[in-house]
């Protein structure tokens, strides 16, 4: 909506300004006289056309003339049209927006939005959870501008992350009070007005950056009524600055709360799996409805298959599903290999190996993996009636993005009796390919929203974020230390609380081998370093303990294990014992 | 057996052997999946022959547009390396004979189409040169060594013979690679070949034929490799006849920035252009497209998506082919009528035997109820009943079809010779665009159309005679006479204009006496008699002969357009013979996954159409999927998250979504799951390279995006 009206803006503009040109000209030529005849149906023709697209006045050639709107508003249609499975309504131009920028009023708009949805909630949340959601009714109860602004100032220190989605929830209450309605430019605007002078008065340089998130509010709806070229230029530059000021190297202020405080944090694979099986799925018709408009896909999949295109599915949601039901479906009677690209220990040569070893029967060895893949590709080559499939489920994944791996896979989909059809989720997936492999793949590209959760391809531990990767380093430090000396034992708790102690030290490299020794001593737990260092093997053997070299060319030892699982390590060795 | 697994991940699965003979024939995957099979055999072998034809026009025309490249360019080879086998003493000669020859291959920025060329240039090289062709890629050449590595090998397998391999293979393994060794296999090579009776290879009477080295990308070779090398082969000339060509993406420029003088006087350059790939792209769409040699066509957007995705992503004639060969299976796949997309007598063939269905289809056709409609009452009512009446209609429109299109092609042929030489190309520089202009509509209402005329009733009496002659030629190249009353008209034109010469001289003779009278006035009167003139000129009196048969080319071009580049759309049955589902091509050649995340996640009820997800833009409801809530709420920060403050925040939605019904589970457990919940999203949001872990905060993660909102 708002696009369009700019665009409408731009159009106006330009024409105003040519038109000037025009006339200006006009009235020359009337004036010359001379060269009448020759010039004036050429400028007739010129004032239609600059009206119509400016582009043809600057580009002197104007031959190819990139008729980048044309393009745009080609492809826009386009995506309207495809109501059933187009990429999105959203047209390219509002995500990866360069001519007009609308960031500003988007933001103001969404800022809005949250302020009146979560408001409701937060009633709940009071039952619920007092102690944790105190501040969110706090700021919410605030009504009058000056009593805002002082919860602001106290609250500003600790959680600014939070207050930040918060502040834009308490500018909302303020422009139009108690009701939830939408706020119409024309009726707040003065209110804001005010508002914003008041805030600017009173606290203008603590809260820089409070007021200009406020601005952003704030002016949308301004902007929106008086529109010009001024105030275009102002917007992208906020942006600009927006970025900046997150991306400064100043500090990044967030609250300091941890979940080690909060004690739900530690959830294993197998707790979080029964947790979320009690979650009833929503949506399940739609999901339902969506599943079936692939599968009837799963026939023209083939055929594209064996016409020498391979298949690319991308879209929010897990894609295994299909891609299982697609392989139970259509592949039941021809070869075919399942990769999971997901998996953190998959490589190109477990690949190579499956097709030379499984498939195709082979015993020897090969001396690297090109020789591999051109046995591989001269084997295909000589059988055409050799047909292999290669399912790959998250083909952007950690261990097949690199180039390498991609060149080869690449290379094997070239091939006419491989059929690939593959899946990618990350964001900048597509970047992994460039123009070569890109051609190599000869991708069709379909899009399969799933929403469904990615469930096998987060299953696996280093996928996770650190709050799940407790349990296994837990489990394995204390079956490698139940299997330990007692000395051995002391010493390593002799590491792991001098690590503790340090835990708030920035600076703190590890624990040099000489203090080491010297507290072990005194510990009685060895008698010479020769013996400490015996012991250290062992540790060093399990990966338990890592050391570095300082500047100073002294050896220091750390654990490479986060300190919340040290802490109930330690913990649990109290207990027992 | 199950596809996941915790110790691999590679799962191989294959059919017993019994089983797997029975190889499903691709038709079926074709017609399945339809619940009617409307001639869709038929429909897939149309598919096929059209799909090869189109391939072999496209192999044929690629090779005749290499062909004169290619010959000059081995033209260059036999005679740079002549001064080798003469083994003159001529000075000269021998200063030539420390440079190395290069050819500089001019092949503009495109990487994937010159794959092609290579091959083909390295076989007619083969064919024609000499038998050691050795291709080299940047990538394979991090430094000397496996340079020479790989020249070495490469060279081993361009021989031939292969008893001798097995062998070659060990010297290979054993020989440390070096210029030398080099020159030493080479002597020994040719030597042996000397002796032996030489079955084939007759083209090459070298004693010893050149060693040819292409550098495919030569821009990113590292420049000390290749300096190496250049110095060190210069040294070795005269034993090892070496011949270098220079594949390059940018200009010949770009030689000496990368070699210093020192050695690129070892070279002895010649540079060879080849076709821009723009050309190409005219090339393959007036022999592809606009030609009555294929009934398949392209609808405006189709045609419009294929060019821009070649002008702006690729410049790559292999995926506007790959392109045309999707929207043909598309279009064949989708459209059961596509059966008459074929040959004109076999479509009247396969008229005959349309099924009832088939029949049913046409009369649903958009174009054909319009047609209907403009019939008489009594004929409508047969159209629509009778099968066999429509049967034999439908064969008549269709030949009508037919000749629309003989029409069409030569007329717009011809609007393109008078508008490609036009002052600031109002209808576009290239056929395609003006090709587009007349797919989308009615090209005379458009204001570019009027514009071009008025330039068109501008132009000098040689330069209109030129264009007519080419008309002329251009309507009589084809075979059939449809517009042959045209091509007399325009004969006659000509020869009009031809006559017009003497009188030309007349009028001119008159004008130059009034000038001749104006010279003595005053500014004054000079403005006056201007302004007389002006008003004269504009009233139209006094127009020249020359003027008057202007307008009536002018005029006759344009009831030709007029008459014969209606749009498509107008023509009953178009929809037989044309690809219109631009939408499907864009998302499948073009796609934006990126696009689609960010509306998965930013308006889930554009995919899941329950109401209950439905909103204004930028916001979200709060019983929307977990890691769509995830998502916004992560937008509202900057470069760091708190894991707990998110994770606050999302169950504060998550539990306002949930009303109180859940009276049966305990909060304790509630929270425990909408926990897990939260760190399902997070993780799903990690994976999807939204959020990374950081070391730089305790239980802190990063954002990784920017806007997008």
């Amino acid at each position: 909506m708002m696009n369009k009206l700019e665009l409408n803006e731009d159009k106006v503009l330009e024409v105003r300004f040519v038109g000037d040109d025009d006339v200006l000209n006009h009235i020359l030529d009337r004036e010359g006289g001379a060269k009448f005849k020759k010039e004036r149906p050429q400028l007739l023709v010129n004032t239609k056309k600059i009206i119509k697209k400016p582009e043809y006045d600057l580009k002197e050639d104007g031959i190819e003339v990139l008729k980048d709107k044309n393009y745009v508003e080609v492809l826009g249609r386009d995506v309207q049209e495809s109501l059933k499975n187009g990429s999105a309504t959203v047209g390219g131009n509002k995500v990866y927006s360069f001519q007009n920028r609308k960031h500003p009023e988007k933001m103001a708009k969404l800022a809005s939005e949250l302020a009146k949805t979560p408001r409701k909630n937060v009633s709940y949340s009071l039952k619920n959870d007092p102690e944790i959601m105190t501040d969110i009714p706090q700021c919410s109860k605030g009504h009058s501008p000056s009593d805002e602004v002082q919860l602001k100032n106290n609250d500003k220190s600790e959680f600014i992350s939070t207050t930040r989605v918060l502040r834009k929830r308490l500018i909302a209450p303020r422009n139009h009070s108690d009701s939830e309605s939408e706020y119409s430019a024309s009726n707040s605007e003065d209110d804001e007005e005010v508002a914003q002078e008041f805030e600017e008065d009173t606290n203008k340089a603590i809260l820089s950056p409070k007021t200009q998130a406020q601005n952003r509010v704030v002016s949308a709806p301004v902007y929106k009524a008086t529109p010009s070229k001024k105030m275009k230029r102002d917007k992208t530059s906020d942006l600009v600055e927006e970025y900046f000021e997150a991306h400064s190297s100043s500090k990044v202020l967030t609250s300091d709360r941890t979940l080690q405080k909060l004690k739900k944090a530690k959830l294993d694979q197998q707790t979080l799996r029964n947790l979320l099986s009690k979650v009833s799925p929503s949506f399940s018709a739609e999901l339902k409805q969506l599943n079936q408009q692939y599968e009837q896909l799963f026939h023209k999949w083939m055929l594209q298959l064996h016409l020498g295109f391979n298949i690319v599915l991308y879209g929010l949601g897990s894609k295994r599903d299909l891609l299982e039901r697609f392989r139970a479906t259509m592949l039941q009677d021809s070869i075919h290999i399942v990769i999971n690209g997901f998996f953190p220990g998959i490589s190109v040569k477990s690949i190579l190996n499956s097709i030379t070893e499984e498939v195709l029967d082979h015993m020897g060895t090969f001396r690297n993996i090109l020789d591999q893949l051109d046995w591989i590709i001269n084997k295909f080559k000589e059988d055409s009636s050799l047909e292999l499939f290669l399912l790959i489920h998250n083909l952007d994944s950690q261990m097949l993005r690199g180039d390498k791996s991609q060149q080869i896979i690449a290379q094997l989909s070239s091939l006419r009796n491989i059929y690939l059809i593959a899946s990618i989720d990350h964001l900048n997936a597509p970047l992994m390919w460039d123009h070569v492999k890109q051609s190599l793949y000869n991708w069709l590209w379909y899009e399969t929203t799933t929403y469904s959760p990615y469930t096998e391809e987060t299953s696996y531990e280093n996928s996770l974020l650190v709050k799940q990767s407790g349990s296994l380093p837990l489990s394995s430090l204390t079956h490698v230390s139940r299997s330990l000396t007692p000395n051995a034992r002391g010493i390593f708790r002799l590491l792991i609380k001098y690590q503790l102690d340090n835990q708030d030290n920035p600076s703190y490299l590890g624990l040099s081998f000489q203090d080491f020794y010297q507290q072990c001593r005194e510990a009685f737990l060895v008698n010479s370093d020769l013996t400490l260092r015996a012991q250290l093997t062992e540790f060093r053997d399990h990966k338990l303990i890592r050391t570095k070299k300082g500047t100073d060319g002294v050896e220091y030892l750390f654990i490479p294990i986060d300190n919340g699982t040290l802490s109930e390590f330690l913990e649990k060795e109290e207990e027992e014992s | 057996m199950a596809t996941s697994s915790v110790s691999k991940g590679c799962f191989v699965f294959k059919p017993n052997f019994k089983k797997r003979k029975i190889s499903v024939p691709i038709e079926e995957y074709f017609n399945e999946g339809k619940n009617e099979s409307e001639d869709s055999k038929l429909r897939f072998e149309t598919y096929q022959v059209i799909w090869q034809q189109m391939k072999s026009e496209t192999e044929k025309m690629q090779e005749e547009l290499n062909k004169n490249l290619f010959d000059s360019l081995i033209k260059f080879l036999q005679k740079s390396h002549s001064g080798f086998q003469k083994n003159s003493r001529d000075w000269g000669c021998q200063i030539k004979l420390r440079e190395i020859p290069t050819a500089a291959l001019i092949l503009g920025v495109n990487v994937t189409d010159h794959e092609f060329t290579f091959r083909s240039l390295t076989e007619a090289i083969q064919n024609n040169v000499t038998p050691y062709v050795v291709k080299l890629q940047a990538r394979d050449c991090p430094d000397i060594k496996h340079f020479l590595q790989k020249l070495f090998s490469q060279l081993m397998d361009c021989h031939v013979d292969v008893e001798s391999k097995e062998e070659e293979k060990d010297i290979q393994k054993k020989t440390h690679c070096s210029m030398d060794s080099l020159s030493s296999w080479y002597m020994n090579v040719t030597q042996t070949d000397q002796g032996k009776p030489r079955k084939k290879r007759t083209s090459s009477q070298w004693q010893s034929p050149p060693v040819v080295l292409i550098l495919k990308d030569m821009e990113s070779f590292t420049t000390k490799v290749l300096q190496d090398f250049i110095i060190i082969s210069s040294q070795h000339l005269h034993e090892f006849p070496l011949i270098l060509i220079f594949g390059i993406a940018t200009s010949p420029v770009i030689i000496h920035r990368l070699l210093p003088h020192a050695v690129s006087s070892l070279l002895c350059i010649e540079i060879f252009q080849s076709l821009s790939c723009k050309e190409h792209l005219t090339t393959v769409i007036d022999k592809l497209l606009l030609t009555t040699q294929f009934p398949f066509n392209l609808s405006e957007k189709v045609l419009q998506i294929l060019t821009s995705i070649f002008l702006y992503y690729d410049f790559s004639i292999q995926n506007f082919i790959k392109g045309l060969q999707l929207s043909l299976l598309e279009h064949f796949y989708s459209q059961p009528l596509s059966v008459l997309c074929c040959n004109l007598p076999e479509a009247k063939r396969r008229i005959n035997f349309l099924s009832d269905n088939q029949c049913e289809n046409i009369r649903r056709l958009p174009s054909f109820r319009r047609y209907v409609e403009k019939q008489a009452t009594e004929k409508q009512v047969a159209l629509l009943t009778n099968e066999r009446f429509l049967k034999e209609e439908t064969q008549s429109l269709l030949e009508s079809l037919h000749v629309y299109h003989t029409n069409y092609f030569l007329v717009l042929r011809c609007l393109h010779q008078f508008t490609s030489s036009l002052p600031k190309y109002p209808l576009g520089r290239q056929i395609r665009e003006l090709y587009c202009t007349c797919l989308e509509k009615n090209i005379w209402d458009s204001e570019e159309y009027a514009s071009a005329l008025q330039l068109l009733r501008m132009l000098a009496k040689d330069e209109l005679m030129t264009i007519l002659q080419k008309c002329f030629s251009v309507l009589n190249s084809s075979s059939e006479k449809q517009l042959g009353s045209t091509a007399k008209r325009i004969e006659e034109l000509l020869a009009q204009l031809q006559s017009l010469d003497a009188e030309v001289k007349e009028e001119e003779d008159a004008s130059g006496s009034q000038s001749k009278g104006l010279q003595k006035t005053d500014l004054y009167h000079l403005q006056k008699s201007l302004l007389e003139m002006k008003e004269l000129r504009r009233t139209g009196k006094k127009q020249t002969k020359f003027e008057v048969l202007r307008e009536k080319v002018v005029n006759f071009i344009d009831s030709l357009v007029r008459e014969y580049l209606l749009p498509p759309e107008t023509q009953p049955l178009y929809e037989a013979v044309y690809f219109t589902a631009a939408h499907t091509l864009h998302e499948h050649l073009n796609a934006a996954p990126r696009l689609a995340l960010h509306t998965a996640l930013n308006n889930p009820y554009y995919y899941l159409k329950n109401e209950v997800l439905k909103s204004e833009e930028g916001c979200i409801p709060n019983v929307a999927p977990d890691i769509c809530i995830a998502y916004k709420l992560h937008l509202e920060c900057s470069r760091l998250i708190n894991l707990v403050d998110w994770s606050e925040a999302f169950a504060t939605v998550v539990t306002a979504a949930e009303k109180t019904d859940a009276n049966s589970v305990t909060s304790e457990e509630r929270n425990d799951i909408i926990h897990a919940r939260f760190i399902r999203a997070v993780s799903e949001l990690e994976l999807l390279g939204f959020v990374k872990p950081t070391k730089r905060k305790t239980d802190h993660v990063a954002r990784l995006t920017w806007g997008g909102c």
